[in-house]
């Protein structure tokens, strides 16, 4: 386990070291450029794209994470129930729809840039938060709702300090999954035309230069790594919190 | 829960009944009403350009068709509203979505018909907003009917069949010959199948390559403990490359393969083309593949192997005959899981090269033409969505009953 720690440390300064300085580790990716082309990608700079790529990740999945969990309230509601099962289907529908299409059917309404990549994101991410924030919220043991009816909570009440903190766990994991794989499509947003990573990968695949799209796709791969682990670690500690006060 | 007394015995179901019968109106129906009308009012039934890449110009409803089929189309839309907005029975709003959604699509085809003008090949007329719009919500109408009846899975397929044999006619009849679509199609019809059998190939082949490998590594990862902790991590991290980055990644090494192993470049192998999409496709369908055989052989109760361990069943007999029969709808699962994904994944193969309905994407990306983005991204829209309905049903018809495994 220390291992893994120490593991994940060397990763993460490695990163760090990475986005501030790239030139010094232009001997490691000069063997993948082709005919002495450049090893590092100069054109922007790799932390303004680390940046404005991860933003638009954050703003895409909160946009998405407060639109699905405020509908999963509401049709678990008793007002909205009957549009439950309706939602279901629509979110297993729309969980077909490959996200290569969604943003390419975004580019003729919205044109280029970054609205197309935000809103591929925002629709693409809303799925599997609003399934999770369901199942968070319908798993909740009958005992416990009839236990907080009984001390006399108010429906609102119910929600705020019963129900959503019980499902917060499940619902986080939802927000991971849509995070990373925000993180990775939104690397398929660089073709329309948005800062993103992947203007490295495409600029590495336009000119046949392996080391462009090594560092692209390092640099996202290890970036979605984190993320993973640092769900994994809020998600660690709030079932911990949730198991210590279950037995009160 | 709302009510008080008696109405707190009856069951959810009944529940739900009092609740419809609080009003006349349906609520969803409201509100797909008021979308489907806001957007025959206010939105360009079609667009019309006088080339295939210059700005669209809107055209509204009254002007896209002929008068008479104008207010025809206007009065369809707004009497299927009516049926949506008073509570009918399933059924009947079933056949209303559907009719209604047909008609669209034939009036969106005489638009096209009545706004080019003769003998003109280059003006292109699409379907504009209100079209999407109220396509949209008389298809939500549809699905919200479809859930409603408790369709079985035979029922689900049969209307897909349906739907696809409707949708063929109107392609084969020449109905929407006039919109820019299907301009776009003609003017590469032989291209436009040979790319869909490469993305077919693409997805389907790296599928079945994905479970032949995955199947028994899956077992394997069941039956060995510390194979499972290592193998699904690496996997895992695999999933997190992504894909656009691990389709360049490929090249330079399938380039090597391809140039200094005998006989690779014979069978297809190349840095360049089908090769490494096929190759990262099959990457990250190992994952969902592994998974879900890993978690379907767990799902199988320990009763039950003891049970036929008791019968005297053999090693192999209890493996055929017990794990795999009741670990099969959970891994079916996991094959409709890779199938939808890599349809949509195999878009990603027109960026290198690697063909499938990507080409269209993003040559129309490129070119900021409309028109063959959408030539690209609709089929691999309505194939991913088939492909759902149909691994749904499947996986339905294919699982047990929750009590059999229980009783067996």
């Amino acid at each position: 386990m220390n291992m893994g720690v120490l593991l994940r440390l060397a990763l993460l300064l490695l990163l760090v070291a990475f986005l501030a300085n790239p030139q010094a580790f232009e001997p490691l990716f000069a063997p993948f450029a082709a005919n002495g082309a450049a090893a590092i990608y100069t054109q922007s700079s790799l932390l303004s794209l680390t940046v404005s790529h991860l933003s638009m990740v954050a703003a895409a999945t909160i946009a998405a994470t407060v639109v699905s969990v405020g509908l999963a309230i509401l049709v678990t509601r008793p007002s909205g129930r009957e549009f439950l099962p309706l939602s279901r289907s629509v979110a297993n529908i729309g969980q077909t729809f490959p996200p290569v299409a969604v943003l390419a059917l975004a580019v003729p309404v919205f044109g280029f840039g970054p609205i197309p990549t935000l809103i591929a994101l925002f629709l693409y991410g809303l799925l599997p938060i609003f399934e999770n924030a369901l199942t968070g919220l319908a798993s909740i043991p009958p005992s416990v709702q009839e236990a907080a009816r009984g001390v006399g909570m108010t429906d609102t009440q119910r929600l705020l300090r019963v129900e959503l903190p019980l499902a917060l766990p499940i619902i986080l994991t939802g927000i991971r999954l849509t995070a990373v794989i925000s993180l990775s499509t939104a690397t398929i947003g660089s073709t329309v035309a948005a800062k993103t990573l992947g203007e490295v990968i495409i600029a590495g695949l336009i000119s046949n230069n392996t080391a462009f799209v090594l560092q692209g796709g390092l640099l996202v791969a290890l970036l979605a790594l984190f993320i993973h682990e640092g769900f994994g670690l809020l998600e660690g500690a709030l079932t911990r919190r949730t198991r210590s006060v279950q037995p009160a | 829960m709302t009510g008080a007394g008696p109405a707190e015995t009856m069951s959810a179901q009944a529940d739900d009944t009092r609740v419809k019968r609080r009003s006349g109106l349906d609520r969803l129906g409201a509100i797909l009403a008021a979308i489907a009308a806001a957007g025959l009012a206010f939105q360009p039934f079609s667009l019309f350009r006088a080339n295939r890449i210059v700005a669209a110009k809107p055209v509204g409803i009254l002007s896209a068709l002929p008068p008479l089929e104008a207010w025809l189309l206007v009065a369809v839309v707004v009497a299927a509203c009516a049926v949506l907005l008073l509570r009918t029975p399933p059924a009947l709003r079933l056949v209303v979505s559907a009719l209604t959604l047909a008609v669209l699509a034939v009036a969106v085809g005489r638009s096209g018909m009545f706004l080019t003008p003769s003998s003109n090949t280059y003006a292109r007329v699409a379907p504009g907003g209100a079209f999407w719009i109220v396509a949209f919500a008389f298809s939500i109408a549809l699905a919200d009917a479809s859930v409603r009846l408790k369709m079985s899975p035979l029922a689900r397929l049969a209307l897909l069949a349906f739907t696809g044999g409707a949708l063929w006619m109107l392609l084969w009849s020449g109905a929407w010959d006039s919109l820019s679509i299907l301009r776009e199609y003609t003017n590469r019809a032989d291209v436009f199948w040979r790319e869909a059998r490469v993305h077919l190939l693409l997805a389907i082949g790296s599928l079945a390559g994905a479970a032949v490998v995955g199947i028994p590594l899956g077992i394997l990862c069941f039956r060995v403990q510390p194979i499972r902790a290592t193998l699904l991590n690496s996997l895992n991290i695999l999933q997190t490359i992504p894909s656009m980055a691990l389709f360049g990644l490929l090249i330079a090494p399938l380039a090597w393969v391809a140039a200094h192993v005998p006989g690779a470049s014979a069978v297809g192998i190349a840095g360049i083309g089908i090769a490494p999409a096929f190759v990262a496709l099959f990457a990250y369908s190992l994952l969902p593949m592994v998974s879900n055989t890993v978690a379907g052989l767990e799902s199988v109760p320990p009763q039950v192997r003891d049970a036929a361990r008791g019968m005297g069943m053999t090693a192999r007999q209890r493996f055929f005959e017990v794990d795999m029969p009741l670990a099969f709808p959970v891994i079916l699962t996991g094959i409709r899981i890779v199938l939808v994904q890599n349809l949509g994944l195999a878009v990603l193969a027109g960026l290198i090269g690697g063909g499938g309905f990507g080409t269209f994407v993003f040559q129309g990306i490129s070119q900021t033409a409309t028109d063959l983005v959408l030539l690209g991204a609709l089929p691999t829209v309505a194939l991913a969505f088939a492909a759902a309905i149909v691994l749904d049903a499947l996986v339905e018809i294919a699982n047990p009953t929750p009590n059999r495994s229980a009783a067996a």
